[in-house]
């Protein structure tokens, strides 16, 4: 019954989606409401369709409904409820039903926000997202049917991927997916612009605070898979540029790069051809990265299985920028900037600058991403891009950001003056400089860590500037210190979640700089009782128990600090072994601290427990990257608070 | 740029989308395997139905050796009926199948064999070692061993009929080795 009836619901899911797509064009051209309004009632419709199947499944998943191959093939009688839920998303033809109803709920809250404030652009804005939507139910019905049908009806399922049997699972691919498919709004709105010709600057600021919710949940989903490597895979690192990683890294470079050069658009008229081909090529990224997930044209280990589904999506792709081409070069004209840059010191030109790193560095991650496929097709050489390259080429971009980062928010627009200049970085420069020495002597042997920690203190006194001032600006008016800061941050809420978020980058970046100088690991095998130290840390191995698990077996084994830090802690690292997986999956054991994480992987072991290999990590300063996430949240909800200045 | 010329712009984007059409002529997990050309590892399991599997008795035959499991979808299920075909169409001309179930559970494994009817030898490799000896890295994976043992063709994911009978033939049609 559940696959007829999921079929059916998303068949006539995409026929209203269709149909609402071009009701919505038409009325928009025609100028008929009812038709936008019939357009309206489809999306509605649509959501209402996805949601009803996205409970379908999770039904199915709960009850085992093997009949379902998608049931069959992601869980089986062992896994346990929380898992069964996100095995919805657990694999390629699930993972699309959740993009889809995510766009369905994002097209809810545009109808629920823009229906009436943004009357010209909204019917196209509408035949967008609709059509996009229309896209992931046509893949949902033909190359990826989620509610195929299996016969004969195994009598248990495969399982879900053993890697994926973790909370990391629920939340990752939730806020990623929030960041990719939020990136559709910026570009229906850019899309509308253009084909109304109405391309002027307010697009770019209906949307500012789309772009930074979508950024903000592609940042999340980054950091979470990130946090997923790190106490999942068990090789302690967190960021590997795989070409799937590449992929969701991607938008973000581009889209951080937007949040920057829209706010020239707003303040000096000039950009109006770069933002929208940003938009365009942010929302082309996350298509693409779509595609080489699911597409299986490059080995990665977060490929999803294959088929035609490749096809689809690269279609849909060039359909994309072609279009999005085809329409910037009609509106040429209309996209030409008023203002101009008037000096290279200025807070113009540094924004451009962010804005041409931003870009020189996606377009080396594309490079390097693609490069292997490039390497088949001119020279027939199989060749891969690894991390050297990538660190090589990036790092040095990525201190040039953070430099502008210090540098941006301050500076004038338009002509900064010597005056300017010395009055805003004299002080955080010597602070910089002076931090350099002291992080030296301290013993900080790598250039690459010295300059990023001394880069991040300038960034952080430029910011210290700007409040104190402030502040004491506002004291002038009789107000108290804190009070003072309080409504600055409030008042301003824009500028300072900006700071905010500048800060947060800069904790991820200290976090980064911290963890690549200054971890250690060792690998070492241990008799029971014997002990072994690495960096003050002294860890003794006491043993190994085995354990049968509802979906695997399991052998434990138990590790006791005994001298140095932390001493008294056990450490239970494991290896999973599940029936369907070919080799055993690592259970990592760690104590995360603000400085170490302890981090214990289990390798090898004697059957009888007498002894174990043990790849023991003291990983440094990696919780910055974390504590860095949530820094975030907070820099994101401080700019997207309703602006007060007006108000006051 | 003059009114003509801007109408080129979207065919900056070709090239790339190009580039991006070719990777799917390419598989890039598509490794090959140090087994071909070499002889086929010796093995002898104990099939479902209790008879012996046994592959240097089978020596002189084109051998097709295809690692399964029950809960390999849609695979394993899409190739079972052509192995099924195929064993039936040439086991009077000198060709075995020989399936091996790897990392599953019996009871699930014997549904499998009844629900499609497999009349060819399955059985178990309960110590994993058979699959461990042919590098299986997946399932379905299936090795095509010649008459003189040696394995010829390793072929990742569902055999379909047209493989199974152009491999075959090609191996029939090679002189039988001197013994």
């Amino acid at each position: 019954m559940i696959p007829e009836v999921g079929t059916g619901a998303l068949l006539v899911a995409l026929i209203l989606a269709v149909y609402g797509a071009a009701a919505a064009a038409v009325g928009g051209r025609r100028g008929r409401p009812a038709l936008v309004e019939s357009a309206q009632h489809a999306a509605l419709g649509v959501f209402a369709l996805l949601t009803a199947a996205v409970l379908l499944l999770v039904y199915a998943f709960l009850r085992f409904d093997f009949s379902v191959r998608y049931v069959a093939t992601n869980t089986n009688l062992g896994t346990p409820f929380y898992y069964r839920i996100t095995a919805l998303w657990g694999a390629l033809e699930g993972s699309i039903v959740l993009w889809a109803w995510m766009l369905s709920i994002y097209t809810l809250l545009v109808i629920v926000r823009h229906r009436t404030s943004a009357r010209q652009l909204y019917p196209w804005v509408l035949t967008v997202m609709l059509s996009v939507v229309a896209f992931f139910l046509v893949v949902m019905t033909v190359p990826a049917p989620v509610f195929a049908r299996l016969t004969p009806v195994p009598a248990d399922g495969r399982g879900l991927n053993p890697l994926l049997e973790d909370s990391g699972m629920i939340t990752h691919p939730v806020a990623l997916y929030l960041g990719f498919t939020g990136f559709t709004v910026p570009f229906a709105f850019a899309v509308a612009a253009l084909v109304t010709g109405r391309v002027g600057d307010f697009w770019i600021t209906t949307t500012r605070r789309w772009t930074i919710v979508a950024w903000y949940f592609l940042s999340l989903g980054l950091l979470i898979g990130g946090w997923w490597s790190y106490h999942v895979l068990g090789w302690g690192g967190y960021w590997a540029w795989d070409p799937v990683e590449n992929a969701a890294f991607m938008p973000w470079l581009t889209g951080t790069a937007l949040l920057h050069s829209v706010m020239i658009q707003e303040r000096r008229r000039m950009l109006r051809l770069w933002n929208i081909a940003l938009v365009m090529l942010t929302f082309s990224l996350t298509l693409f990265g779509t595609f080489l997930t699911r597409s299986g044209v490059i080995a990665s280990v977060h490929a999803f299985t294959q088929g035609s589904i490749g096809v689809f999506f690269l279609t849909f792709l060039s359909l994309v920028v072609l279009v999005a081409l085809a329409l910037i070069a009609w509106r040429w004209d209309a996209l030409g900037a008023q203002g101009e840059l008037d000096s290279v010191v200025s807070r113009e030109s540094a924004f451009l600058l962010n804005n041409v790193l931003l870009v020189a560095a996606t377009f080396t991650v594309f490079f390097g991403t693609v490069f292997p496929l490039l390497s088949e097709a001119v020279r027939g050489v199989k060749v891969s891009v690894g991390a050297p390259f990538f660190n090589q080429v990036n790092v040095p971009l990525f201190l040039s950001l953070i430099f502008l980062m210090g540098v941006g928010p301050l500076i004038a627009w338009r002509r900064a003056s010597l005056e300017n200049l010395r009055r805003n970085f004299l002080g955080p420069v010597v602070i910089g400089v002076a931090a350099a020495a002291l992080f030296r002597l301290l013993g900080v042997g790598s250039i690459l860590a010295v300059t990023t920690l001394a880069l991040t203190v300038f960034v952080v006194a430029t910011i210290g500037v700007d409040l104190v001032r402030a502040t004491r600006a506002r004291r002038r008016l009789g107000e108290r210190a804190l009070p003072a800061l309080g409504h600055l941050l409030l008042r301003h809420n824009r500028r300072y979640g900006g700071f905010v978020i500048h800060l947060a980058i800069l904790v991820v970046a200290v976090g980064v700089t911290g963890s690549q100088a200054w971890s250690v690991h060792t690998e070492t095998t241990l008799k029971r009782g014997e002990a072994t130290e690495l960096a003050g840390y002294r860890i003794r191995f006491d043993g190994l128990r085995e354990s049968q698990e509802s979906n695997h077996g399991k052998v434990t084994g138990t590790f006791t600090v005994v001298g140095g830090h932390g001493a008294g802690a056990v450490l239970e690292p494991a290896k999973k072994f599940y029936p369907q997986e070919q080799s055993p999956i690592a259970y990592v054991d760690y104590r995360l601290g603000l400085v170490d994480d302890l981090y214990l992987v289990l390798g090898d072991f004697a059957s009888d427990g007498s002894h174990a290999t043990v790849k023991f990590q003291v990983n440094r300063m990696v919780s910055w990257i974390w504590i860095g996430g949530l820094v975030l949240t907070l820099g994101t909800v401080l700019a997207v608070l309703p602006e007060r200045r007006k108000a006051a | 740029m003059t009114r003509s010329w801007r109408y080129l712009l979207p065919l900056t984007a070709v090239p790339v989308l190009a580039l991006l059409a070719y990777g799917f002529r390419v598989n890039p997990r598509d490794i090959p395997s140090p087994l071909l050309g070499r002889p086929a590892a010796a093995f002898v399991l104990t099939a479902y139905d209790g008879t012996s599997m046994d592959l240097a008795a089978l020596r002189g035959k084109v051998v097709v050796l295809n690692f399964w499991a029950s809960w390999c979808y849609p695979a394993c299920y899409e190739e079972a009926p052509v192995l099924e075909r195929g064993w039936r169409a040439y086991r009077d001309r000198g060709v075995v199948v020989l399936g091996v179930d790897i990392q599953d559970k019996d009871e699930a494994g014997r549904k499998f064999i009844g629900d499609f009817g497999l009349t060819f030898a399955n059985g178990p490799d309960p110590a994993g070692k058979v699959s461990v000896d042919y590098g299986v890295y997946g399932v379905p994976e299936t090795f095509f061993i010649d008459r003189g043992g040696s394995i010829r063709v390793k072929h990742v994911s569902a055999v379909t009929d047209q493989v199974f009978r152009e491999t075959v033939e090609r191996l029939l049609a090679e002189p039988v080795p001197a013994r």
